[in-house]
């Protein structure tokens, strides 16, 4: 009994300090007063401000095109690097993959200063072109990561069938591989997007001074001034960020327990 | 080096230079639908097939027989366009085949893991190719409908192909081959991975369907059971090369070499020595045989274990003990023990263990082959065999 509630009231406390941060935030986002400490009553005015500030749209524009654009062309870019890479043989393949790897456990930091550097060097302006190709680079790692394994798992022998129905090379991989590894591409999109969104490091160093993302916007209100509206921008992005992940989440349990109906079927 | 020779001088030089390679003589002579000629290929440096040559006819049921890493599954992946040769050439209705990419190739296959398409239910599975070649949708439906009727799964066009049992699985792959009307339909070990009652029953019907389709059927298998019951035709395969081309019969009751009578089914091989046309000297004795030879040359001697007779010990026959008896069912099988070697026999007499037995055997039921290189190998069976190029992706 005593250890049970042990147990519980282990699994609280850590919980707590992981998400009482957050639960503040999201708390004085809705307080009247502007103070950071005192409750001054319920109020939405600090989300109605943010729809009227200027600089904090614009960055939510740049922020939601650089994440668009950037998931959309490095999950492309992957799904064509990974069905290339599966059809190349095992050790060049493998060599392949873990230099692609490697910029996942690159810090940040490191990518972001090694990136505007980059452009320096070429004569290249920061601006938004610098941040979506910086944006570009640093997910498509996370892309092939979400695809490869979908096509690892394919029968290898099903492009051929394609071919063998009568299919051109290109015809078959529309046809059916792509359809096979459509969850592995709509997971790399949905991861990257939140990657996008989710950046400060890397945009800090590569979107100069001309513009800015969300991220950035945040950072700099916060080192200005005592605002409360960074709260309510922080919550929305919470909010959206967190949603993006349980929907990548739902999905992988999802097809984790189709994997398991399938595997128990072929055991039966 | 692609074709030093001209396609037919090729074939006549082949099938001299090696008197086993020789096939079944065709008296037809234009029905060969699909020619192989002096094919070569390699895996890096492996030549995983050496100089295969042999012709399919019209309408026939062909097996390419052999243990796991024998080029048969190759030699198929090459018929269907999946692999390039090295050399050689392949004719298809005395056309280049080679030349034509593989979703040009009036051939279909059926692959040994199904290669079913998940995303698609059956119907879908089974119209992708008619799809592909732009047919109408009511032709789609009959003709699908029709190969589920031929394959008897009719009331599953719905099914999802998880749903489905392995049974049912390589059915639907069957029937998307057979859809598109193939003139030749390729199977690569299609049945390897069903249950024993179910490969019995499937082998039936494939025959059956074989027939009723006429269509020619190229077969892959390292089962030696599913070629004799199937089969019109058996190459049988080691190492990339061809050892015996011949109909089931010949393949059992004159196998060329010690390697094809180890292969297919159980063997006494003995080494001997002809002493004069038509007698032969093994197991320390004379026999007559039925075989003229050249005087001294050495050979190999193969008696199935079910031609051998137990009589009582005499003059006539060779001595020895019964080490061991099981009982299979239909016979015994014995290993008896005898001065010179082991002998397995099967019988429907028993003997016990320790009995002292004659053994005998018929002039005719003496098989006589040439001295190979090849001493038998332990013959691989089902369970231990893996797909050839498992390496290769």
């Amino acid at each position: 009994m005593i250890r049970k509630w042990l147990k519980n009231g282990y699994m609280t406390l850590i919980f707590l300090f992981l998400y009482a941060p957050v639960a503040v935030l999201i708390i004085f986002s809705f307080n009247a007063s502007k103070s950071r400490s005192v409750w001054g009553g319920f109020t939405l005015d600090w989300y109605r401000k943010l729809l009227e500030n200027d600089e904090i749209l614009s960055a939510l524009r740049v922020t939601l095109i650089v994440a668009l654009a950037s998931a959309l062309i490095a999950t492309f870019v992957a799904t064509i690097t990974c069905i290339g890479l599966d059809a190349m043989r095992r050790r060049p393949r493998t060599v392949i993959m873990n230099i692609s790897y490697i910029p996942i456990i690159n810090p940040d930091l490191v990518t972001g200063i090694s990136l505007m550097l980059l452009f320096f060097f070429i004569r290249m302006k920061t601006g938004f072109a610098t941040l979506l190709l910086a944006h570009i680079a640093f997910n498509i790692p996370y892309a092939i990561l979400s695809i490869a394994p979908k096509l690892r798992q394919l029968d290898r022998n099903i492009f051929e069938a394609a071919l063998d129905l009568g299919c051109r090379p290109a015809q078959a991989i529309r046809k059916v591989i792509l359809p096979e590894i459509r969850p592995g591409i709509v997971t790399a999109l949905i991861l990257t997007f939140t990657l996008s969104i989710d950046d400060f490091v890397i945009s800090y160093f590569t979107a100069g001074s001309q513009i800015s993302t969300l991220a950035i916007t945040i950072y700099s209100m916060a080192r200005k001034s005592v605002n409360p509206q960074i709260n309510a921008l922080s919550t929305l992005l919470f909010v959206s960020v967190l949603t993006l992940l349980l929907i990548i989440n739902a999905r992988s349990s999802r097809e984790a327990g189709n994997a398991k109906k399938t595997a128990r079927k072929t055991n039966a | 080096m692609n074709q030093l020779f001209s396609p037919k001088k090729k074939t006549a030089v082949s099938m001299a230079d090696s008197g086993w390679q020789q096939q079944l003589p065709d008296s037809t002579g234009s029905s060969h639908i699909i020619e192989l000629i002096g094919v070569n290929k390699y895996f890096g440096e492996a030549h995983v097939l050496r100089d295969i040559s042999f012709y399919i006819r019209q309408n026939e049921f062909i097996t390419l027989l052999g243990p796991s890493g024998c080029g048969k599954s190759t030699t198929l992946r090459i018929l269907a366009g999946f692999e390039q040769a090295n050399s050689g050439q392949v004719l298809f209705e005395g056309r280049d085949l080679l030349a034509i990419p593989p979703y040009e190739r009036h051939l279909n296959t059926v692959f040994q893991r199904y290669a079913l398409f998940p995303h698609l239910n059956v119907f879908d599975n089974i119209a992708f190719g008619l799809r592909i070649k732009k047919q109408s949708r009511q032709e789609i439906r009959t003709r699908v409908e029709q190969a589920l009727k031929m394959v008897d799964l009719q009331g599953y066009s719905e099914r999802w192909v998880d749903q489905l049992s392995g049974g049912q699985m390589q059915r639907v792959a069957i029937a998307r081959a057979i859809v598109n009307q193939p003139r030749v339909l390729l199977l690569d070990e299609p049945l390897g991975a069903l249950d024993l009652k179910m490969r019995k029953d499937m082998q039936i019907e494939l025959k059956d369907m074989q027939r009723s389709l006429g269509i020619t059927f190229v077969y892959v298998t390292h089962d030696q059971e599913e070629a004799l019951t199937m089969s019109d035709t058996v190459i049988v395969m080691k190492t990339g090369e061809i050892q015996q081309i011949g109909t089931p019969t010949d393949i059992y009751n004159e196998p060329r070499n010690a390697f094809v009578a180890d292969f297919i089914g159980e063997s006494n091989i003995l080494p001997g020595r002809m002493t004069r046309d038509f007698e032969v000297s093994f197991a320390g004795r004379t026999f007559t045989c039925v075989d003229p030879r050249m005087e001294n040359e050495a050979v190999d001697v193969v008696v199935r274990p079910e031609d051998v007779q137990l009589r009582q010990p005499s003059d006539e026959t060779v001595n020895g003990v019964v080490t061991s008896v099981v009982f299979k069912g239909v016979h015994y099988e014995m290993l008896i023990e005898t001065e010179t070697c082991e002998w397995l026999v099967q019988s429907t007499d028993r003997a016990a263990e320790g009995d002292h037995v004659g053994l005998y055997f018929d002039p005719d039921e003496i098989h006589i082959m040439a001295k190979s290189d090849q001493s038998p190998d332990r013959v691989r069976t089902a369970g231990d065999d893996v797909q050839e190029q498992e390496d290769d992706w």
